[in-house]
């Protein structure tokens, strides 16, 4: 199991997308985009519906397991204003539950400015725990223990016999950006620019695998041709 | 010649003065479709190249048309189809000579999607008496307004080259068009233009209930050579370059030769690999689809003109339009099929009394085994090619879609309407209601998405589309072809002068070369050098979907990784190539290279039966490999791979991967593998219980997936006045696909796919067909060091770009595992 040390803090990402706390009993979840299913298909395109409930599913059982005393959603949990209209009753029921077990924090995104406030939770435009701060989008310029999101990196990791893209964290020893966690989330290479100015240094990366999260340095990775954000 | 002449007396004037005077006779098969049309009936007209067809197909339209008055309302008289633009519009020019010298009062347009939007506001307005257009122009057609006024009054509708198109996605579409056309034009004649198949019944009833078939035999012999080159045979790979002397001096003897290849990168490879050693400077030129459209026109122009000594061409020379004097036809590489290849060399020699020259250079070893069997198989007169297919569902979908969007329907109507097209004969109605319910609102069990329908049932029981955003979104999606997602290439020049060492910001994008498939970018880094167009390239980098480009003096580019073979090797002919390699009494006819090759193989290891399957196993590195050789195709041998390495995983022997070939699988492993029982490993079972798990996660039945999803209409192909990029598209289909199939696993779409790779792109059926052939016929031989039959897979590894599941897991892993080892070395 990988484990990200981020100023002194002891963290372990998880296969699912998720960052575990151990120490506080802290759980980060990011870029949720709930009802992005349900947003395209107000637009003539007929998504599955399930995203939201495949996305809250998950958070569900590694709550199971974990047992956390809070849970960050780390902003962009809604993928748009009118989500929460559109959600169906037993999700909504399914995140009242979660929100009910422990001290949930909905951070604002650029998505979900305002989230929901009829589904237990608070909101907070950051969160300051200690030595770590956890926001929606990087701080440009250097920081000292922030977790953000915002960005979705993936990674095409090369390896000895073929190349495989995969959602993953970005870190280095000051920030970690977080893979999104969202049913039907995209991802940006973390080759981009956006990246690299916030990792002048260069970055790790944790590719989220079906059992593991396996580490990679840049130089292990690859670029898309084109982007692949959205 | 008594008979010849009184033919002419069937045909009224002018056109037996024309005939006549051209000294012409009418063809048999020309007068049987004449005799047809009197009866009202249309026909499968089968014709080798030259034999006259596409007159034979317009004639009775002609001929009708010239006795009717010229003061009609103007009405769409015949509706020609033809699967390449190109083709329609040089069918449109050919058809101009009869119309003009018998002054006939007969109006020809085209209309393919180059046509300006004027022009089709015009034809729609003022419908001409011969319309020629394409398969996707006829399915907008049917999806606009009006459209049932538009078709009513057609008597006579064409599909050329029917051959090419009816067992594809495209083909059930045009064949669910041609269905709508048979109830709104129940007067018109259904005519096919076909070359020579290998199911000529199955392709009539294609066609349409009770079409007759008309033959037209003959044609002289082709004169077929499998080139045997004085060089080195190459184990593996697919750039032929050691033949380009030998097929150099081929061209150098003939008047003009079209050089086949199977893909782009080859094509670009002969290309460039045949004017290094243009001592003569003889005119050869470049023809492939990823080619600017002008830069095309002008090699056909010169081609038509003459001019050109040879082309070097992909499938995108391989039908219909006749380009000039070819007297040479070469295949560099294997043709994959026989069916593929006499349509290849029927390019040779329009005329029909002089035999074609064909010539054959494969490009590695057992291809040398597959030219020899496809020369065998074209001098047997037996051909390949796929049989009927059953209709694909997306295709469905579409269509549904595409006539709510024009003049709405009736569900029940509809589905009777439907069964009329061979490949949905078979529809059940349940499975055309969960269609239906999916163009309707997704057909999701869970159903919350009621506000949202596309299309809604009206009060008067027709279903239409619900405004015209969806009538927009339908008309960005039509067609059944999905593209791999392509980049512009751009030229770009540096501008203003730059310090060495000074970052290069100063880049201008100039003149669009063509368009390349996105992957192989992502293998190149700025830098890099590549062909393309015949000129070798500099890659700099990309700006959103155009790659900027300049030109370098560099003479060894990057070859583009061949990415699998396009068209996978018939089952037919796959047959051959194990009769030939069994058969020692062949051998004497191959390559003295290639029976060094198979007699070394005899020593060291075996020579398999046609009916066994040789299983080899031996050590190698810190590894252990088993390779077979069930010569099914590259598709058939990755779904096994993939059986293979999940039995072996859960046999303990700890399976790190597996590369497939057109004729073999290597799969390697941790632990030794001479002691598994190979019976029980290649047990047919695999197809039961592995199947279905693995299927779920492989990456080809995520790209199955993606082809239904843009085809149906799930996912837009793009956004009006936004492109999406491919990449994009590939990305979030397969997050769709997980979301699906963990929350509605029997989704009609995820059925839809299931259904495309069985049928086609997994070759599951005929993996299964060949496991249970080797049942209980499997030589496993147990070697100490790798089998000279085992080099062309080996030489493979490494080369195979997708991955998912346990492997995805594998390279993740190890990629970790370099890095500690990398972190822990003391230098």
């Amino acid at each position: 199991m990988l484990t990200f040390i981020v100023a002194g803090c002891t963290l372990s990402p998880q296969p699912c997308g998720a960052l575990w706390w151990s120490d506080e009993r802290l759980l980060v979840v990011s870029d949720l985009h709930l009802e992005k299913g349900s947003s395209f298909a107000s637009r003539g395109q007929m998504l599955p519906p399930y995203d939201t409930r495949a996305t809250l599913g998950r958070i569900a059982r590694l709550m199971d397991r974990l047992k956390p005393r809070t849970v960050v959603s780390l902003g962009d949990s809604f993928h748009d204003r009118r989500a929460r209209v559109r959600m169906a009753e037993d999700d909504v029921a399914l995140v009242r539950r979660l929100t009910g077990q422990c001290d949930w924090i909905w951070i604002e995104g650029n998505h979900d400015p305002a989230p929901p406030d009829d589904l237990g939770g608070r909101m907070a435009d950051k969160l300051v725990f200690g030595p770590l701060t956890f926001r929606h989008e990087p701080t440009p310029g250097p920081v000292s223990g922030e977790v953000a999101g915002h960005l979705h990196p993936c990674a095409r990791v090369v390896g000895r016999t073929g190349t495989v893209r995969a959602r993953c964290f970005a870190m280095d020893e000051t920030r970690i950006v977080m893979p999104a966690y969202g049913a039907l989330t995209g991802g940006l290479n973390v080759l981009d620019a956006a990246f690299g100015s916030l990792f002048p240094d260069g970055l790790l990366v944790g590719a989220l695998g079906r059992d593991d999260v396996y580490a990679a340095a840049m130089q292990q990775l690859a670029p898309d041709a084109v982007s692949a954000a959205g | 010649m008594a008979d010849d002449q009184r033919s002419l007396e069937s045909l009224p004037q002018p056109f037996a003065g024309w005939f006549a005077g051209r000294g012409w006779t009418l063809r048999p098969h020309q007068q049987a479709l004449l005799r047809a049309a009197k009866e009202g009936k249309g026909g499968l007209v089968i014709a080798p190249t030259g034999g006259g067809k596409t007159l034979a197909g317009f004639l009775p339209s002609l001929i009708d048309l010239a006795a009717r008055s010229p003061r009609r309302t103007p009405a769409l008289h015949t509706l020609y189809i033809s699967p390449l633009k190109a083709l329609a519009t040089d069918v449109a020019r050919n058809l101009d000579t009869p119309v003009a010298e018998m002054e006939l009062p007969i109006s020809i347009d085209v209309r393919t999607g180059d046509t300006s939007p004027s022009r089709r506001q015009r034809q729609r307005a003022k419908p001409p008496d011969i319309l020629l257009t394409t398969p996707e122009q006829l399915a907008l057609l049917i999806a606009s307004e009006h459209a049932q006024v538009f078709f009513q009054d057609v008597r006579a509708v064409i599909i050329d080259e029917v051959h090419a198109i009816a067992a594809s996605k495209r083909g059930d579409l045009l064949a669910l068009c041609l269905a709508t056309l048979r109830r709104w034009a129940p007067a018109a004649r259904h005519v096919g233009l076909s070359a020579t198949v290998r199911d000529p019944v199955a392709l009539a009833r294609w066609l349409g209930p009770d079409t007759p078939i008309i033959r037209h035999a003959g044609g002289a012999e082709a004169h077929i050579d499998v080139l045997d080159s004085e060089m080195r045979i190459p184990w593996a790979g697919h750039t032929g370059r050691h033949n380009i002397p030998e097929v150099y001096e081929q061209i150098r003897q003939a008047r003009m030769a079209l050089v086949f290849v199977n893909t782009r990168s080859q094509a670009e490879m002969t290309f460039q690999e045949l004017w290094r050693v243009n001592e003569d400077g003889l005119p050869i030129a470049l023809h492939h689809g990823s080619l600017d459209v002008d830069q095309r026109r002008k090699v056909e122009a010169a081609m038509a003109a003459g001019s050109l000594k040879a082309v070097v061409c992909t499938s995108t020379l391989d039908l219909g339009i006749d380009w000039g004097d070819v007297d040479l036809v070469v295949q560099m590489g294997a043709p994959k099929g026989s069916a593929r290849l006499v349509q290849r060399i029927g390019r040779s020699n329009h005329r029909m009394d002089e035999p074609s020259r064909a010539l054959l250079a494969p490009s590695n070893r057992f291809e040398v085994l597959e030219c020899r069997a496809a020369v065998d198989a074209v001098a047997a007169g037996e051909l390949d090619g796929p049989g009927p297919r059953r209709g694909a569902i997306d295709v469905l979908a579409q269509h549904i879609m595409a006539r709510a969007c024009g003049e709405g329907f009736d569900a029940l109507d509809l589905y009777e309407e439907v069964r009329i097209a061979a490949p949905y004969e078979n529809l059940d109605w349940e499975t055309w209601e969960r269609v239906v319910d999916f163009v309707a609102s997704g057909g999701y069990a869970l159903k919350t998405y009621d506000r949202f329908h596309r299309i809604v049932r009206f009060p008067d029981g027709v279903w239409r589309a619900r405004n015209d955003d969806v009538r927009r979104q339908h008309r960005m999606n039509v067609g059944a072809i999905v593209e791999d997602p392509m980049v512009t290439v751009r030229l770009a020049s540096y501008v203003g002068s730059r310090a060495p060492g000074e970052m290069k910001k100063m880049l201008r994008a100039g003149r669009k070369l063509g368009e390349m498939e996105e992957y192989f970018f992502q293998t190149l880094t700025p830098g890099d050098t590549f062909l393309f167009g015949g000129e070798v390239l500099r890659f700099e980098g990309m700006v959103e979907t155009d790659v900027l480009a300049t030109r370098t003096h560099d003479t060894n580019p990057a070859i583009p990784s061949y990415n699998g073979g396009k068209f996978p090797l018939t089952t037919f002919l796959a047959e051959r190539v194990r009769g030939i390699v069994h058969d020692r009494d062949n051998w004497k006819d191959l390559p003295d290279q290639v029976r060094e090759w198979f007699e070394v193989q005899e020593l060291n290891s075996v020579i398999p039966d046609t009916n066994q399957l040789l299983v080899e196993t031996f050590p190698r590195g810190p590894r252990f490999f088993m390779v077979c050789y069930p010569f099914e195709g590259r598709l058939a041998h990755q779904t096994l791979g993939m059986l293979l390495t999940r039995r072996l995983e859960r046999a303990g022997m700890k399976p790190m991967g597996f590369v497939a070939s057109e004729y073999a699988l290597s799969v390697w492993a941790l632990e030794d593998l001479r002691d598994v029982d190979m019976n029980q490993l290649f047990h047919q079972d695999m197809l039961g219980d592995d199947l279905d798990a693995w299927l779920e996660e492989s990456a080809l039945m995520k790209r199955t997936f993606r082809h239904c999803a843009l085809i149906s209409g799930l996912i837009e192909r793009r956004f009006p006045g936004k492109e999406k990029t491919g990449r994009q598209v590939t990305f979030s289909t397969d997050l769709v696909y997980d979301v699906l199939r963990s929350h509605e696993p029997d989704h009609i779409l995820l059925q839809a796919a299931r259904q495309d790779a069985a049928d086609g792109l997994l070759d599951i059926r005929r993996l299964g067909d060949a496991l249970a052939r080797f049942k209980g016929h499997i030589v496993h031989s147990r070697l100490d060091r790798i089998s000279p039959f085992a080099v062309p897979v080996m030489l493979e590894i490494g080369k195979e770009p997708v991955f998912s599941g346990d492997a995805a897991e594998a390279v993740l892993r190890e990629a970790e595992e370099d890095l500690v080892r990398d972190a822990m070395r003391i230098d």
